[in-house]
């Protein structure tokens, strides 16, 4: 097996085996991008030199030996929207196809506390709007599962090189699904953190409210693990709330008796793929042998998420994005005679389709005619589906749903039909509506040998519990630990 | 202006915080520094970077508000008011929208004798915007612009006033109020010519005796209170020109221009710009609690309101002198301090509004930056009342104190100044001043009494204004007798 195959945790403890070393690791991950990376297409930037001098500090150190953070010498890989001074950071867009941030995102910079060498930036939907990177103004990343189908998105290049094998861990951004998704359609395991848990600050706003950065991941060990380099208040970001650190990994026991599990009917509804509701239901019931209390429960207000939701992340993006107008960075028309044309042609020209579309949505429901009809509304909407879930969680201590209506689709199948698109996030926005912690886990494939993602809902805060289900579901199907 | 019209005036003041850091960041507020040299990832909005609210500004709304008699707001939330300029770098400016930190307030004025109190409708916080630097005379006429964002992201707060006021009179009254209540407080530096002040104004006529309000046009780029007062006065004219030729207002915003002296119009009801406000997300509410409220009111000093109050039932200050002297903090703490030493109130007064104040306007000093001190201003005024020098000496020696600091009783006598009243001195000079002006003496004795004026000067002159003019008078009217 080469070391590019492992685990963050396998990788850790071979380097305090002495049984590798940082530099190899590193080494056998650029090898791998270099073998792979033409059919994959993850990466949009590659930081081999960052990644070596990194490593060499993390093996020096460990010669000496000091006691280093888990993540020590552990590669990964981070969304092309997390800020990183002196790299590119080009949130997959012609806007900011040249743009290097002059300072770092506070997720980036605990990863480098933790030591852990950056490979590179990886692709995404532009500006993450999306759910197939069919919208990166770049290229399309391959689902490394079968590379004529989609990675899903927005962070499909981040699920795309865990799966790949060409990082060990990546960062992605989840607004809406972003994580989750991809992580369903790759294989791999993708958590959404609870809102306030993780620290936004130099992560390229999408929708404020709603976005989280977390973790993808070969296994639920390596998801704790991340978390607990990530988590935690954050001075930059007010948004963040101020708890005591825990430590993840001390959930994780293969021990679910007596744990309440929680069946949505409004999941399990047409539209949703027989063969994922059977694949879950089957996990769900091994469960339950394993000692779990399954209760049907109801959230009744889950049709009014989706349109919810394309109304409030749309408002929040046409505000957050109004900042890229050409004067003082990014993408700038240079023919245009006067300003207001130079915003005009700087915006019609750096933005994608997507981008554009959402923008206008949102400028629209936010305009004094359609504010009390649409925004306010889909406010009520939210605080709706916040109450149902906080009754659930009376009766139950997870709530276990599919991730994705369907399994990987087809590189060009739905890219025409937005509709279609915005179906992927059905089971997946609730949680970014009510703030709430989400993980995906694989469970299983298809007739077609594509995963099939299990999502694990908790209460605010019930990182832990999610993550102990999760790691039960991965003992319970085997599909934990392995790069395949 | 017409007696069949009543103005109605509303005033929106914007008045720069005296932070020592931005609203959102640590950026420096200083005034007058090179371009963009005090601005980070923050304050020039680039992608990732999130707002970390300045606990001391809110301290200052709080104080402002507290100040100005409003309903300090528990619960209050910042909104995102969304508008493309270049000056604004996230293309939206946070301020608060439907919930200002401070609610129903009132100013006190007095105009022409008569006391009126004026409705502050809100206080809410925002963040200035940067400056566009235009290449040529004004934005048309400029091939380029530049932005200097020094100033984007310096929080201010805005005070709107209630449709109070009736005349352009008052109008300037109040903004003279407000200056002074947020001088006293010091929550703002209140310069207009650094732009850490600034007003918009209201104005609408309707019928006297008509309870609905005219159409209102409201008036900007007012760079002083005597450019709102004019503006305003204009504004007033021409809608009741337009009135009584039967035309209708429009509801539209209006440029003062400061060299023609007229108002013309910038744009209309129809062309005004949909700000799509909604609630800030990276921000959670802003929560004030009663014991934050009730230490920061406890360090509020005595208002201006109170003092004029004061220095008229307490020292016997006129009117005219009390408004004066209360509408500045340092100047009304000098008064007092004064006062204290040397207990003519009304002299010290007269000398502040006088002396004093046309040092500081010829010198272009504020008042602290003076060399002069209470004690010392006491000693001069005290070696007047009991005659040891004449008020013309004074007047010269407060000159030089006023720029050295040096004590008077110290200058008068270095350059025996002190007046003479020494009767068997001023004799000798009053019998040769007789004898070298034979004509005016004559002149006098023939009834011509300005003669007696021209031998007093002389003797002013060959004492340098040392004599004691009493004595003078008295010696001059026995020898010529």
């Amino acid at each position: 097996m080469s070391l590019y195959q492992h685990t963050a945790h396998q990788l850790r403890d071979m380097l305090r085996r002495q049984e590798t070393t940082a530099v190899e690791i590193t080494e056998s991950m650029l090898e791998r991008i270099e073998t792979i990376e033409p059919e994959v297409k993850a990466y949009l930037t590659t930081t081999p030199e960052l990644a070596r001098s990194m490593a060499r500090v993390v093996d020096q150190r460990l010669k000496q030996g000091e006691a280093l953070p888990d993540l020590a010498g552990i590669p990964m890989g981070l969304k092309d929207n997390m800020s990183t001074k002196g790299v590119r950071t080009t949130c997959s867009s012609k806007m900011l196809e040249n743009y290097i941030p002059p300072f770092d995102s506070t997720v980036y910079q605990r990863l480098m506390q933790q030591m852990s060498p950056l490979l590179g930036k990886l692709n995404m939907d532009e500006f993450a709007m999306g759910t197939s990177t069919e919208n990166s103004a770049f290229f399309t990343t391959a689902n490394p599962r079968d590379l004529q189908r989609v990675p899903g998105g927005s962070s499909g290049g981040s699920a795309a090189a865990v799966a790949a094998g060409t990082a060990i861990f990546t960062l992605g951004s989840d607004t809406g699904g972003s994580i989750r998704q991809p992580a369903a359609f790759c294989g791999v395991v993708g958590l959404k953190p609870t809102y306030g848990l993780v620290s936004r600050y130099g992560v390229v706003a999408f929708a404020s409210s709603m976005d989280q950065v977390g973790p993808l991941t070969k296994d639920v060990t390596d998801a704790a693990l991340v978390l607990n380099a990530i988590a935690g208040s954050d001075p930059w970001d007010t948004t963040t709330a101020q708890r005591e650190t825990l430590d993840y990994t001390a959930f994780l026991k293969p021990d679910v008796k007596g744990m309440r599990i929680g069946l949505p009917k409004e999941y399990f509804v047409e539209g949703v793929n027989p063969e994922i509701k059977d694949r879950i239901n089957q996990t769900v019931q091994q469960l339950a042998a394993a000692g779990a209390e399954v209760v049907e429960i109801s959230l009744p207000h889950t049709e009014y998420a989706l349109a919810a939701y394309y109304i409030i992340a749309p408002a929040e993006c046409s505000s957050n994005l109004a900042r890229f107008d050409g004067v003082r960075y990014g993408y700038r028309s240079e023919t245009a005679p006067d300003v207001v044309t130079m915003y005009k042609e700087s915006r019609g020209e750096g933005f994608g389709a997507e981008v554009k579309r959402r923008i206008l949505l949102g400028t629209y429901v936010l305009s004094a005619d359609a504010y009390e009809t649409y925004f306010v509304q889909a406010q009520k909407v939210r605080t709706l589906i916040t109450t149902d879930f906080q009754e659930a969680f009376q009766k139950c201590d997870v709530i276990i749903t599919p991730t994705t209506p369907t399994t990987a689709f087809q590189k060009g199948e739905k890219v025409h039909d937005p509709q279609a698109l915005y179906l992927s996030d059905l089971l997946t926005t609730p949680a970014n509506m009510a703030g709430l912690p989400a993980i995906s886990v694989p469970c299983g494939f298809d007739q077609a040998g594509l995963p099939i993602g299990l999502q694990i809902m908790g209460p605010a805060f019930g990182e832990g519990q999610i993550l102990r289900t999760a790691y039960m579901v991965e003992q319970l199907t085997e599909t934990g630990g392995a790069a395949r | 202006m017409s007696a069949k019209y009543e103005t109605v005036i509303g005033l929106e003041v914007h008045a720069e915080l005296r932070t020592k850091s931005k609203l959102f960041c640590s950026c420096s507020t200083k005034f007058g520094s090179e371009p963009n040299t005090q601005v980070c990832p923050i304050c020039l909005g680039l992608p990732g970077t999130l707002p970390v609210l300045n606990k001391q500004a809110v301290e200052y709304a709080v104080e402002a508000g507290l100040a100005l008699n409003c309903t300090i707001q528990k619960y209050s939330k910042f909104d995102r008011k969304n508008y493309f300029y270049p000056d604004l770098p996230k293309a939206f400016q946070n301020s608060q929208f439907d919930l200002p930190v401070a609610l129903n307030g009132k100013v006190r004025i007095h105009v022409n004798g008569e006391d009126k109190e004026l409705g502050i409708t809100r206080i809410h916080l925002e963040e200035e915007a940067g400056k566009s630097v235009h290449s040529g005379d004004n934005i048309l006429g400029s091939d380029y612009s530049s932005e200097d964002y020094n100033r984007g992201g310096i929080p201010l707060i805005e005070i709107v006033s209630e449709p109070d006021m009736r005349s352009p009179e008052e109008a300037y009254a109040y903004l003279v109020a407000l200056k002074s209540i947020l001088e006293y407080t010091e929550v703002s530096d209140c310069k207009m010519e650094e732009g850490s002040l600034r007003c918009d104004a209201n104005v609408s006529l309707r019928p006297v005796g008509a309870e609905k309000f005219g159409t209102k046009v409201e008036l900007k780029n007012l760079n002083s209170f005597r450019a709102v007062q004019k503006a305003l006065e204009y504004e007033v004219q021409r809608q009741a020109q337009l009135l009584d030729a039967g035309e209708t207002i429009i509801q539209e915003t209006r440029h003062w221009d400061e060299n023609t002296g007229k108002t013309h119009s910038m744009r209309s009801k129809e062309e005004a710009e949909d700000y799509r406000y909604f609630p800030e997300p990276d921000l959670g509410p802003l929560v004030i609690e009663q014991g934050w409220i009730d230490q920061i009111a406890a360090r509020i000093p005595e208002l201006p309101e109170s003092k004029r109050r004061r220095f008229i039932s307490e020292y016997g200050l006129p009117e005219y002198d009390a408004d004066l002297i209360s509408s500045s903090r340092k100047m009304a703490e000098f008064f007092e301090a004064t006062v204290a030493l040397f207990p003519d109130a009304k002299m010290v007064s007269n000398w502040l509004m006088g002396e004093f104040s046309r040092l500081l306007n010829v010198s272009g000093k504020e008042l602290d930056q003076a060399a002069v001190t209470p004690e010392l201003l006491a000693k001069l005024l005290q070696m007047l009342a009991k005659g040891t020098i004449s008020g013309t000496v004074a007047k010269s020696v407060f000159e030089e104190v006023f720029a050295t600091g040096k004590d008077p009783e110290a200058i008068v006598q270095e350059k025996g100044l002190a007046q003479i009243s020494d009767t068997a001195e001023l004799e000798r000079i009053v019998q040769a001043i007789i004898a070298a002006n034979p004509g005016s003496v004559t002149d006098f004795r023939n009834g011509k009494d300005k003669a007696l004026g021209f031998l007093v000067g002389q003797v002013m002159k060959e004492t340098k204004g040392r004599a004691n003019p009493q004595l003078v008078n008295e010696l001059l009217r026995k020898y010529l007798a």
